[in-house]
């Protein structure tokens, strides 16, 4: 099982988060076992949406942390950090000009599998968006998302094919197109007006293209 | 119309979209809080208008915003709105929101079930894809149970797309709802051989984290996977059921030796290196659960190394790590061909990738030998001079004592190197693993006796430099030694150089800057050496008349007694109490010395510290049995039930003679342990057993304590800042261990020349040489150590660490027994669903024909022997599907299967196929029969299937379907509103625990908020509201603190109920303000007293005793017409009651209420007659019982 997907730059700023476990701290645990008193359990569930959110943002920040001051020429495996579940689960990640990806992933997912997953995945986000820049995830998070929907479907490698991924994601941003049909005209306008200034701040941070070396790797 | 489209677009046009939401925060970086905070307002104004595409306009917003940390899961009410949008765009949004901010636990997913049926039955394959994407994310186990038939019946849609993603979302299914398992698995298993292969891949997926939990329930599939494992050519799909054979290998032996020969030529013909590393994996567990009998064993052993060490070798970093990894599972049972790659994984300790470093780390515990031991515990040390940062320090630290000790230091032939060694040691700065180090200390000083005057010496240095190892920092864990060094130096004070000195070192000032606990092992130690000093100059002469001793004495006394009232005023209470009573004898001695009285006096304090302290086995503090009539778990005072909440992480500190944290995390897993129980005979076996042992054992050590030594390792890391050690930190007079790898070298060096003198005549010399150097100079005590009486040292109890919350424990569940008539599906329809489950079945059956019409074609094609291993597993299928007369004959052809390597040790898989299909070609015409009657069979449950759906509501097919299962949840929600129905309350009261819980829930479908919002009820001497959160007006009502915005919002009310006996119909009145203008609601709610009842499980003998003792004197009966069955009436009365006993169509329940009172029923059922006989101790009760169970049953 994949546990989390994140995606964040050298500054440790998300870019991605994906989350297939709902992290439960040690107290909120306690409350769990604890059901009996209703009352209690209730008042203290208002507060867990928050406590969850908290977590997510703990768990990218000590992931980034654990990532970061690792050099470019070391393995690209290490064990995940104390919030995410310790050494049963495994930090795996690929570094790319700015953005890191990374996968948190049990005993049950295979090391270089998942590596030539995050392959795929970036070469999926390569192909939709046209030579992927940071920028394109930071505008585009939603898009990304749809993306990885089709590659993982609750922790699970769903499709590891990169045109069935590449067909899958067409066609349904095709339904979208034409479910917006004409009365998109207008907006469509106005965001054209809105990103006029934006053109000449992007594509400055390129990913590189993709090292040659994973390419041994490949199946 | 199209105007106000247009319109609608053109405002829309104005609002932030989601590019400008970041764009925005990319600007306004310096105030980020507060743009955000300002974009929320924004966003909560959209939330508010009626157009659904501003609303999903915000909800994108919204869920950027979770992702940089905002709680956005107060809109989730307005996500769900957008998820039930027509249109696909609105539609994705709201289900990529409910994917990232909605969990199992969220309240609103109840309102979302008929939704996301609705999509997952959709035409457009999108849709249903997506909600399927969605729900992965947020199931709840009530979704599971209600959609799990909706997605079972995608499992056999036309589309892969659909198939595959259904086969994953089955998993969470199971997680969530383990009744499903069972019926839906044979579904799945069908899956396993789908056409397309990225849904074979997703079944595979699923069996294997199924599996991976309870490995032996899927043993049965293990001829199914080794066909495809041995046809597929899809990697990834290989990689999952190589995995998946690795957690099966150690369950079956046999499987292991059928997998050997594929899978070493996988490994020999693949050139994915993914692939090759999870064959070797397999391989390992393989042979790891293979003990002998294997004749190419070693060969295996011996292919997997080579291919490791390529791997190691590789400049591919990832590749080594991985190497080193699976090195070290080779280790655990294969030491010896790891051993010959020494100088590789030597090597690896030098690479710059750190976690390179601690792979090879973990490898060298087995590559030490007395030989190189010494050599490899310098190279560690000089990585920890050079190591940057704490933690790789750490590791390093605890693995120079990990090697050092294993095995009871067998591989160390000199303790003074390794006493010198943990010296040097305590010299690093910032580790966590002081009480490590002291640990060892204190167990070499006491098993070791003859190094103990070298370790005396030692340690009287340590604590004699004390400030080096406390100077620094205060945080710093390596002042636990000096708890070792008190303790050492004063319980083998003999061995001392210089008592007075050492006395004096612990008397400093400084100390009292100790933590507490060591503090108290220096007051202890002190009188320790004050007896000793006391004996030596007091006792032997004669006092009174040697001026000299007396003067000395005198000294001392004064000494200690001005000393020790700073360690009195110690706030820590151990130090206190110990201090004074030590403070007190120092004066008592004082005294007599003052009356001349002294002789003798040294003696006696000095045998204040006499006795025995035996070693004390690991494990011993817990083998102690409880004694009768002590139960662990029972409170000894009820806690309060607001603390549960709030109770704080408890502050962990080593605590050196309760052996190690890690000791103390099993005594949680352990409460439940029953302890060993032994007869007394084998009680006086182990008796005398232990005592013959230390009779016999040279060895055994009358005195002193021992630790344990398996458990140091200590979890929590410790944040310490690294310093720089300056360079004048060696103290004269402590051994560096430098000096004995030195001798060491030079010793063999000598030898060496003496042999290869001898080398002419003798050339068998050499190993024995190796043993000569062998020979430890000092004598180990490796004694267990005690245990209490009759328990045994087995390890069998530490293993029983299974957390309870994992999910997977629910989902072991034997998978081969047919299946029940009772176990399926629940199928829930609404009224209007009928028709249109009516094309999905045709559908369905559509699909499934032509399925079978490809099949069949592809059947043809294939050759003979593989069509019948495929008939074979259609007849393994009938089998667990339960149509099949007698189950267990699926075990033999398994079996059969497994065993047949056995047998034939034929290297060839197709000769052995074609053994197979002989053995199974005489059976295959009544199987081909039987799958004929299976698929009637199915057909006519399926009609059944939609008619039932038809004909009756959902409740009745509930039941049905659910037979006498006791999950229907009787509803007592009641619903009001107000005059012009736009605010309507619901409430729905049940028991916890003894009090009365009526969860309130406030629907407010207009778009402002009820302020002020007050509530007063009827009075009613037996309940007695519980006002939290609510407060009091000065008219006895109660007003709510907070504002009910739109939407809905569940509040508690929480009541005492005197009387449990009664039925209550509480009456209240709700009054608010919406808008300016007051409006109110009244409230009716019917508490039957049916409610405050229990299930209670009672033996049908002891329900009979209690009838015929006569305390359930009271009797109501009742009978009446009623549409029902007697199995739907008897379904509804399990939620409330036990069944003891069912005869036909009578049975007999029993309940309880909180407060212990005993309701007995007898539900008889006679043509459309039922008749309830009630018996209780309590007239009221059991009058309210029956007369509420008649109500509902005749309704």
């Amino acid at each position: 099982m994949i546990k989390a997907i994140l995606v964040f730059n050298n500054h440790g700023k998300p870019r991605l988060s994906k989350f297939y476990q709902y992290f439960v701290s040690k107290s909120q645990k306690l409350i769990h076992s604890t059901q009996s008193h209703m009352y209690v359990y209730r008042r203290l569930r208002g507060q867990m949406a928050d406590l969850n959110e908290d977590m997510q943002q703990q768990i990218i920040k000590e992931t980034f942390q654990l990532v970061s001051k690792r050099e470019d020429n070391v393995c690209n495996f290490l064990e995940g950090g104390s919030l995410i579940g310790g050494s049963d689960y495994k930090l795996i990640y690929r570094h790319y000009a700015t953005l890191y990806f990374v996968f948190c992933v049990d005993s049950s997912e295979s090391e270089l599998g998942i590596l030539d997953l995050i392959q795929v995945f970036v070469e999926t986000l390569d192909k939709c968006f046209e030579n992927v820049c940071e920028l394109d995830l930071i505008f585009h998070v939603d898009k990304v998302h749809y993306i990885l929907n089709e590659l993982v479907m609750g922790g699970m490698v769903l499709e590891t094919n990169m045109s069935e991924i590449l067909t899958r994601v067409e066609e349904q941003s095709k339904l979208e197109k034409q479910e917006a049909g004409i009365t998109a005209a207008p907006a469509r306008a106005v965001s054209a007006v809105k990103n006029m200034n934006l053109s000449q701040q992007i594509k400055d941070i390129k990913l590189p293209d993709l090292p040659q070396a994973i390419k041994d790797l490949k199946f | 119309m199209a105007l106000r489209k247009v319109k609608g677009n053109l405002e829309r046009m104005f609002d932030k979209n989601l590019t400008d939401l970041v764009r925005g925060i990319r600007n306004n970086k310096e105030n980020e809080a507060k743009f955000i905070a300002q974009c929320i307002e924004e966003i909560k104004q959209e939330l508010r208008q009626e157009n659904i595409s501003v609303k999903a306009n915000a909800v994108a917003k919204l869920t950027y915003l979770q992702m940089m940390g905002y709680d956005v899961s107060w809109a989730g009410f307005n996500v769900i709105e957008v998820m039930s949008s027509t249109k696909f765009t609105y539609k994705r949004i709201g289900y990529l929101a409910a994917s990232q901010t909605f969990h199992p636990d969220t309240g609103l997913l109840m309102l979302t079930t008929n939704m996301v049926r609705k999509d997952l039955n959709s035409q457009s394959q999108y849709e249903a894809g997506l909600a399927l994407s969605g729900l992965s994310c947020f199931i709840s186990p009530d979704l599971a149970r209600d959609l799990a038939n909706d997605i079972m019946t995608l499992l056999s849609s036309t589309r892969p797309y659909l198939r595959k993603k259904a086969v994953l979302m089955m998993y969470k299914v199971f997680l969530r709802f383990p009744e499903a398992l069972r019926p839906a698995f044979p579904r799945l298993k069908e899956k396993l051989e789908d056409p397309d292969s990225g849904v074979q891949s997703a079944a595979v997926n699923v069996v294997c984290e199924l599996a991976r939990k309870n490995p032996k329930n899927y043993l049965s599939l293990a001829p199914v996977f080794f066909k495809l494992m041995t046809t597929s050519t899809n990697n990834w799909m290989l990689i999952k059921i190589i995995k998946l054979f690795g957690a099966l290998t150690p369950l079956e032996p046999r499987l292991g030796k059928k997998l050997i020969e594929p899978l070493t030529n996988l490994i020999h013909s693949t050139s994915a290196m993914s692939l090759l590393y999870e064959c070797i994996n397999t391989v390992i567990a393989v042979l790891i659960s293979i003990s002998s009998g294997m004749p190419n064993h070693s060969t295996s052993i011996q292919l997997c190394v080579q291919k490791l060490r390529i791997l190691i070798e590789d400049s591919d970093q990832n590749l080594k790590y991985l190497g080193l990894l699976a090195m070290s599972k080779i280790l655990k049972t294969h030491p010896k061909s790891v051993q010959s790659h020494k100088d590789l994984i030597l090597q690896c300790l030098d690479d710059k990738d750190e976690s390179i470093r601690l792979r090879a780390l973990d490898l060298l515990y087995g590559m030490v030998s007395k030989k190189n031991l010494m050599e490899i515990v310098k190279k560690l040390m000089i990585h920890m001079d050079k190591a940057e940062g704490t933690s790789y320090r750490d590791e390093l630290l605890s693995k120079i004592v990990e090697i050092c000790s294993q095995n009871n230091y067998q591989h160390i032939t000199n303790f003074e190197w390794y006493v010198s060694v943990l010296v040097e040691l305590t010299r690093m700065e910032g580790t966590k693993h002081g009480p490590l180090v002291a640990n060892q200390l204190l167990d070499v000083a006491i098993r070791v006796s003859a190094i103990r005057s070298f370790v005396v010496a030692q340690m009287a240095l340590l604590l004699d430099n004390a400030h080096f190892i406390t100077g620094f920092s205060q945080r710093a864990s390596m002042c636990e030694v000096l708890y070792a060094a008190a303790w050492i130096c004063g319980e083998f004070s003999e061995f001392l150089p210089d008592t007075k000195s050492t006395l004096e070192a612990l008397l400093r000032a400084r100390v009292s800057s100790l933590p507490g606990h060591i503090q108290a092992v220096y007051v202890q130690n002190i009188m320790k050496l004050y007896g000793r000093l006391l004996t030596a100059n007091v006792d032997d002469a004669n006092i009174d008349s040697d001026m000299v001793a007396k003067s000395m004495v005198e000294e001392i006394s004064e000494l200690v007694a001005g000393r020790l009232p700073s360690f009195v005023e110690s706030s820590e209470l151990e130090v206190q109490e110990r201090a004074s009573v030590a403070l007190q004898l120092v004066k008592f001695v004082q005294k007599q010395m003052g009356k001349g009285q002294a002789a003798g006096l040294g003696a006696e304090i000095v045998s204040l510290f006499d006795g025995e302290l035996n070693p004390v086995a690991p494990k011993a503090q817990k083998k102690v049995q409880v004694p009768e009539g002590l139960d662990l778990d029972e409170w000894i005072n009820e806690p309060p039930p607001s603390e549960s909440s709030d109770s704080e992480p408890e502050i962990e500190r080593p605590n050196l003679f309760s052996a190690g944290n890690a000791e103390n995390s099993y005594s949680e897993s352990y409460q439940g342990a029953k302890p060993v129980e032994l007869t007394q005979e084998e009680l006086q076996k182990h008796r005398d057993a232990r005592k013959f042992e230390q009779a016999s054992n040279p060895n055994y050590l009358k005195g002193g304590t021992s630790e344990s030594k398996s458990n140091y390792i200590d979890v929590s890391e410790v944040p310490v800042a690294q310093l720089d050690l300056p360079v004048s930190l060696k103290i004269p007079g402590l051994v560096s261990s430098d000096h004995y790898l030195k001798e060491q070298k030079e010793k063999v060096t000598s030898k060496k020349k003496v042999t290869k003198k001898k080398k002419k005549s003798k050339k068998s010399k050499e190993s024995s040489d190796e043993e000569e150097l062998a020979t430890p100079l000092h004598v180990v005590n490796t004694d267990v150590g005690e245990m209490p009486e009759g328990a045994s040292l087995s390890d069998g109890q530490d293993d029983e660490n299974n957390d309870s919350n994992d999910p997977h424990r629910a989902l072991d569940i034997n998978l081969d027994e047919p299946l029940r008539a009772e176990e399926k599906l629940p199928v829930r329809s609404h009224r209007e669903a009928p028709p249109s489950k009516l094309e999905v079945v045709g559908l369905k059956d559509e699909g499934s024909k032509k399925n079978k019409k490809k099949s069949l074609k592809k059947e043809d094609k294939k050759e003979k022997t593989k069509k019948s291993k495929k008939e074979k597993s259609v007849v393994m299928d009938l089998i667990q599907n339960g149509e099949h007369p007698n189950p267990p004959a699926n075990e033999p052809s398994t079996d059969f299967w497994l065993d047949h390597a056995d047998y034939e040790a034929m290297p060839d898989t197709s000769m052995s196929k074609s053994l197979l299909e002989e053995q199974e070609n005489g059976k295959t015409k009544k199987k081909s029969c039987k799958s004929k009657e299976k698929t009637k069979d199915k057909k006519k449950r399926k009609e059944k299937n939609v008619i039932k759906s038809e004909d009756t509501d959902s409740l009745a097919t509930d039941i049905a379907s659910l037979s006498v299962e006791p999950s229907f949840v009787p509803n007592f929600v009641q619903v009001a509103s107000n005059k012009d129905k736009t605010v309507s309350i619901s409430t729905l009261p049940q028991l916890s625990g003894s009090q009365l819980l009526i969860s309130v829930t406030v629907n407010n479908t207009t778009v402002s908020p009820l302020r002020s919002a007050e509530i007063s009820f009827s009075k009613n001497a037996d309940l007695e509201l519980i006002p939290d959160g609510l407060k009091t007006t000065e008219f006895g009502s109660y007003r709510f603190q907070q504002e009910f915005p739109p939407g809905c919002l569940t509040f508690p009310l929480l009541f005492n109920v005197a009387n449990v006996n009664s039925a209550y119909n509480v009456k209240a009145t709700v009054i608010f303000n919406l808008e300016s203008n007051q409006d109110k609601i009244d409230l009716a709610v019917n508490v039957p007293s049916a409610l405050f009842l229990k299930p209670m499980p009672i033996s049908g003998s002891d329900f009979a005793e209690k009838l015929a003792s006569g305390d359930m004197q009271h009797l109501t009966s009742k009978k009446f017409q009623t549409k029902k069955t007697f199995k739907e009436a008897l379904g509804f009365c399990m939620a409330i009651f036990c069944l003891v006993e069912q005869i036909g169509d009578t049975a007999s329940l029993s309940a309880q209420t909180p407060k212990g009172q005993q309701v007995f029923l007898l539900l008889k059922s006679q043509g459309g007659t039922l008749s309830l006989d009630g018996k209780s101790d309590n007239q009221e009760l059991i009058e309210n019982v029956v007369q509420w169970l008649q109500q509902v049953l005749s309704a």
